[in-house]
């Protein structure tokens, strides 16, 4: 079987280069998608670790399956599924906020937003 | 399980991971967005295919519908309609200090969680969850459930989520 590591290993290497990405890019929307792919490499961590399980023993046994196997594969899954929730929302709303800005200044150089500069 | 069912899963998931590294670097440095949001919908399918990889199957298809039928959708239209009265205003002009510094606390960032956490992990391949975990009977069990309330909340979220892009689009109400 693929290790647990290679699947971690991947949304580390996803999170790092998203990570990257927003620091040195200036484009707005690319930032989102740098956003976006750091979401998506914790979701596929999130995932793989839900997939292998915890690696403490268990103290519950519900059929056949322990108790805690059972509740870390649905936990993990059920983030998942709020993660994608509350990126889309996110997007939604960031991409309004990115149009809003571009009709206000003709505009969408992030470096020269600095309205809340002190 | 004979060796040779598990070089043909062990060279899918370096397929699958290889495709999703190399279109997440694509998206960081390809200078066009259209491209960059391209690039980002390969990684989004190599992703989906490598949820099926872990069994759960409809977080991979919820993936390929939200992520690369919405969520990008979403992006490339923006995209074009900001490119119809400024292309030039998506350009970027170059900056070396930032982009090292930049690559630099990234290699920082991935050495440190990399080492600590990468070599314990590297060991486990046996997996306990049941083979149908992912499946939308259990997923939607769990969802309807254990979990009822905060899917709740996130449907509130998603509500307000769309009030607020309809305030922050329109002119005036």
């Amino acid at each position: 079987m693929v290790p647990l590591g290679a699947y971690v290993g991947l949304g580390l290497f996803m999170f790092t280069m998203g990570m990257i990405g927003v620091m040195i890019r200036r484009n707005p929307i690319v930032i989102f998608m740098c956003i976006e792919l750091m979401l998506n490499a914790v979701n596929l961590t999130f995932l793989a670790f839900a997939r292998y399980g915890p690696v403490t023993p268990a103290k519950a046994v519900v059929g056949t399956i322990p108790h805690n196997v059972l509740q870390t594969a649905m936990s993990g899954q059920v983030i998942v599924i709020f993660v994608m929730a509350v990126a889309a929302a996110e997007v939604a709303v960031g991409l309004g906020i990115i149009m809003a800005i571009f009709r206000l200044r003709q505009s969408i150089d992030i470096d020269e937003m600095s309205l809340l500069r002190g | 399980m004979p060796p040779s069912d598990e070089l043909a899963k062990l060279t899918i998931f370096g397929a699958l991971a290889g495709i999703a590294a190399l279109a997440a670097v694509g998206v960081v440095v390809s200078p066009n967005a259209v491209r960059s949001a391209l690039c980002l919908i390969a990684n989004f399918f190599a992703l989906a295919f490598l949820y099926f990889t872990l069994n759960a199957e409809l977080l991979g298809i919820t993936q390929v519908i939200v992520y690369t039928g919405a969520i990008m959708v979403l992006f490339l239209f923006v995209i074009m309609l900001l490119n119809l009265g400024a292309a030039h205003l998506l350009r970027e002009p170059p900056d070396l200090l930032k982009k090292a510094i930049g690559i630099l606390l990234g290699l920082v960032l991935f050495g440190m969680i990399g080492s600590q956490v990468l070599r314990p992990l590297a060991t486990i391949t046996a997996t306990t969850s049941p083979d149908d975990y992912g499946s939308p009977q259990a997923v939607g069990r769990a969802l309807f459930t254990t979990y009822v309330w905060p899917f709740e909340v996130a449907s509130v979220l998603l509500l307000i989520g769309i009030v607020g892009s309809i305030m922050l689009a329109k002119r005036k109400i």
